[in-house]
This record gives structure tokens, sequence and C-alpha cells, in this order.
């Protein structure tokens, strides 16, 4: 890759005269040796799989194994149509979906991982709702997917993209940024409007920690997944309204790393603090365990 | 880098809940499988950190075994791999270990097959992506996502030059490679990654290099659920 950060990326896109997702697709055919159709077929397929995920978690029981959660999708769902959402119909659409993403992953069900499945709401239900929204082709989601990875590229080589190492702002805060930078240059914002977005975006998710209930990816990922899908539409409204990161996106990525290196083991995807280790957080899992001895 | 194109970040197409602990467990378990040379007959595999904690809630037992029968992340068979391991007579057993290990996702494979056991460690990093660190007492570092090979080889003056002409030879880039020796002139692990698989004659020349005991070769590369 020419590009290792996100200025980097602006530069490039600026002297290419490109969009973020052209120099991903120029940049991933010369690191891989595949053709371009090659890599739009494998991101097409997995746009696919995407928007099959939103289809089941609005239409199947999604209960999970532990039967902690499922089907809130659903719920959102049915209040949409029946009442009048204080998001608006839209912003609730791409909540619902996002839900019911996570709510397929918690249950097994096959997703794609952007970055990763803790946090694989986010992406799906901003995509496909502003899909319906604005008649976008498949074609043009795939595109946006290809600037969602640039992005993510970064983050995940300047930082880190995983709960164990960084906490929750490694996952869902990754998915909120690269949602709100894709989604910016989708809605036709520049690749430098583009980073403002995501610098926006990263800042309201530093010192998210990772402390899901009995270690499942279900308390409080699934809620933070619909949380983040809202959040990248709001990063990326004020990013096509001109609002910028007045600190540049490269350095709130500085501090995510420095963030999540600070932040104790406890917090880091071990169940052992945060919301885990709440009096019913506890409960929960010392049910969860005697439920799985009896399985034996 | 860690992460190394678009699709270490938006993928892998998987079965969930976790990138980390079931995909990039078992892209863990079909990495040792590969070192091991095929599906072992006992699995005694330690688990440390987040993996420790929070395993069985992940599903990572199960995904690290669906990786020693050899299935992707998004086979939905992880879901009923120790039933199915247990079936094909494949002894597993797992250890939770409350000792440090340097990357919070981490799992210890001690393989046995047909007598030989073989000893792989790895962390899972994110979004489903691996990082080996340790291969039967060797330390490496490498994530099997660009065809890989192992040679086990006794150190002599001239073996890396004899094993890198067949790459050129064979017209192909290496884009990472590293030696690691138990002591001069012992038994080395050298490491090559390339840009492109080596043919199998050269293989077969690679395996005959004197000094050469084992060759196996690792790949992960999945394009799976795009069909």
């Amino acid at each position: 890759m020419r590009f290792s950060s996100l200025a980097g990326i602006v530069e490039l896109c600026e002297a290419e005269s490109s969009t973020i997702a052209a120099l991903m697709i120029r940049e991933q055919i010369q690191e891989s040796g595949a053709t371009e159709a090659e890599i739009r077929e494998q991101m097409t397929g997995y746009y696919r799989i995407m928007k099959e995920a939103v289809a089941k978690g609005l239409n199947e029981n999604t209960t999970s194994r532990s039967g902690l959660t499922g089907l809130d999708a659903q719920r959102v769902d049915e209040y949409m149509r029946v009442e009048t959402p204080l998001l608006g119909g839209e912003a609730a659409k791409a909540l619902a979906y996002a839900l019911a993403v996570s709510e397929v992953n918690a249950s097994m069900g096959r997703i794609i991982a952007t970055p990763t499945a803790g946090s694989c709401g986010i992406i799906p239900g901003v995509f496909v709702s502003c899909q319906e929204r604005f008649a976008w082709e498949d074609e043009r989601m795939v595109e946006g997917l290809f600037a969602a990875g640039a992005i993510g590229y970064v983050i995940a080589n300047n930082a880190f993209i995983s709960g164990a190492e960084g906490g929750c702002q490694a996952e869902v805060g990754s998915a909120v940024a690269m949602a709100a930078g894709a989604l910016t240059e989708l809605r036709g914002g520049s690749p430098a409007q583009a980073m403002h977005a995501v610098g926006l975006a990263l800042k309201n998710s530093l010192g998210l920690v990772c402390d899901p209930v009995g270690g499942l990816v279900e308390i409080p990922c699934i809620v933070r997944n619909g949380f983040g899908a809202v959040s990248a539409m709001t990063a990326a409204d004020m990013a096509l309204a001109g609002v910028r990161s007045v600190i540049p996106s490269d350095e709130v990525v500085e501090v995510m790393l420095e963030v999540g290196q600070a932040m104790p083991e406890t917090l880091r995807e071990t169940a052992r603090g945060g919301l885990a280790q709440t009096p019913t957080g506890r409960r929960i899992m010392k049910e969860l365990q005697a439920k799985r001895r009896r399985e034996k | 880098m860690r992460f190394r194109d678009v699709f270490s970040i938006i993928g892998p197409s998987m079965i969930g809940p976790s990138s980390s602990h079931t995909a990039g467990a078992a892209r863990l378990g079909r990495a040792a499988r590969a070192i091991c040379g095929g599906q072992p007959d006992e699995a005694e595999i330690v688990l440390y950190g987040s993996f420790a904690e929070t395993y069985q809630g992940h599903g990572t037992d199960r995904a690290l075994v669906a990786g020693l029968l050899g299935y992707l992340p998004s086979d939905p068979r992880i879901r009923d791999a120790l039933v199915i391991a247990a079936e094909k007579g494949m002894e597993v057993s797992f250890r939770p270990s409350s000792r440090p290990a340097l990357h919070p996702n981490t799992a210890k494979l001690c393989l046995r097959a047909g007598g030989q056991e073989t000893i792989v460690t790895g962390s899972s990093i994110g979004g489903g992506n691996i990082e080996i660190t340790g291969v039967n007492g060797f330390d490496v570092k490498f994530t099997a996502g660009y065809p890989t090979l192992l040679v086990f080889h006794r150190d002599r003056p001239g073996m890396l030059a004899d094993m890198t002409d067949l790459y050129r030879d064979a017209g192909l880039n290496i884009g990472y490679m590293e030696v690691d020796r138990k002591s001069r002139s012992g038994d080395v692990l050298t490491v090559i990654e390339s840009d492109g698989g080596l043919p199998d004659r050269s293989l077969r020349l690679l395996s005959s290099l004197a000094g050469v005991e084992r060759v196996c070769g690792v790949e992960l590369n999945e394009m799976e659920g795009t069909a």
C-alpha cells in the first residue's frame, strides 16, 4: 500500500484526482496481484452476505444460544411502523438494520467482519438503509466498502481493531469511523471531508471499554452497534456540512492507541470488569456456567 | 504491517459471534493442521488471556477444533466441531492458563499425529487475522495470509542461498523471510513468505537439498463465502 496514514490517503486522492474507493481498489490490485474484476467480485459477495444478514435479523428468530439476546431489531422495526421514532425514520432504519446483523452474529449466523464480528452491524446498518433511501446501485455500495476498508486499514495498522488489545473503541469505534468516512464519500463529500468525518467519529468513542457480560458478544455489543450506526450518520452529516475535526484524524488514531494501551486488562474483553462484573452481570455469568455444566 | 490488505479489514465471511475468538481461532486451528501435516489424532490446547477467560461463550473451543478439522471460518459445521472431532476419533482437551502471554488472544496447540508431536503457538490479532509466533520451540512471526513455506533443516553455509535460488528460478518474489536456530549449525526453522506458491517441482528440489528435514506449506487464503 502506498499510504499508511489518513492524511496520506487524502494526499494521494488529491494528487491523482481519485476517490478513496478508487485508490483502495488500485492499491488492492497491486498488493494482491488479483484483477480488478476478482476483487470487486469478492467484495460484491461480501455485500450480498451483509444484505442477507439484515433480512435474516429482521425476519428470523435471532435468539442467541445463551438466550440473553435476540429479536430487538424486530422490536425496533415494529415500533418504527406504529410510532414516529424520535430519530426520524431513516436513522431508525439504520439502527434496526445494525441490530439485525449483530443479532445474527450473536446467534452464530453468517456475517462479514467489518472490521470485527463484534462491530459487524454498523456498516451494513448504514449501507443497506442508505442504499434503499437513495436508490444506489450495488456497485456503488461495493465501492463504499473499499473506501471503508482503506480507513480501517490505517486504523488497524496504527492502533488496533480488537477489543482484547484496545477495548470497544477499537471495534465499534473503528467501525463507526469507517462507516462515517465511507458514507461521506458516498454522499459526494471530498476525501478531506471524509477524513474529518473519521476524526469526528473516533473522538466520540475514545475510551470505550470492552466489558461483555459473560464474555459473550451480546451485552452491550449488540446495542452499541445500533448506536454506532446512528453515530456514523451524525459524523458524516457534520463533515458534509463543513464541520472539521480540529485534531487531525491521524492524531486521534494515536490517542486511541494511547488510551487502549492504558486500559486495564479487566476492561479488554476478559469479562473481568465493567458491565460483566456488575451484580447482574455476575449472576448471568453464574447461570450460564451452570447451564453449560448441565449440557455436558 | 500487521494488516496488509482491504480484505483483512472488510472480511472474513464468518460464522459468529467473534472475529478474534471464533474466526481467528478457526484460522489458528487450520494453520496448525497444515504445520502438523494433516489432521492430528490428539490435541491439547492451552488458552491464554482473553481466550482463557471467554473461550466457551465465544465458541473458541469449537472454532479451534473446526480449524484442526480443516474447516474455514465461514463453515456452519463450526457449531458442531467438538462432536464431529469426537466422531472422527480426535482426542481434544482444553486448558485455560493464567500465565500472561505476549498477546491477549493466544493459544498453544500441542498436536500428536502418528507418534509425532507438533507444537504451534499463535495469536488472534483482530478482525479474524492471525499471527503464528512459535513452532516446535522456534520463535517465528508469520500471518499465513500469503503462501508460506516452513523449512526445518540443519544449518550449513549456503543453505539460504540454495533455497532462495529455487524462488528466483521459479520467478517468485519473497515478501518476508526469517531464520531461527537453536544453536550454531544446529536445528533451524526458516520461514519464507512469497507472492505465489512454489511449483511442485521446485518443492521437490527444496525437500531434497542437503540438510533439509521437512518442508510444509501453510496458506490460509480463503475466497470463502463469495460463491
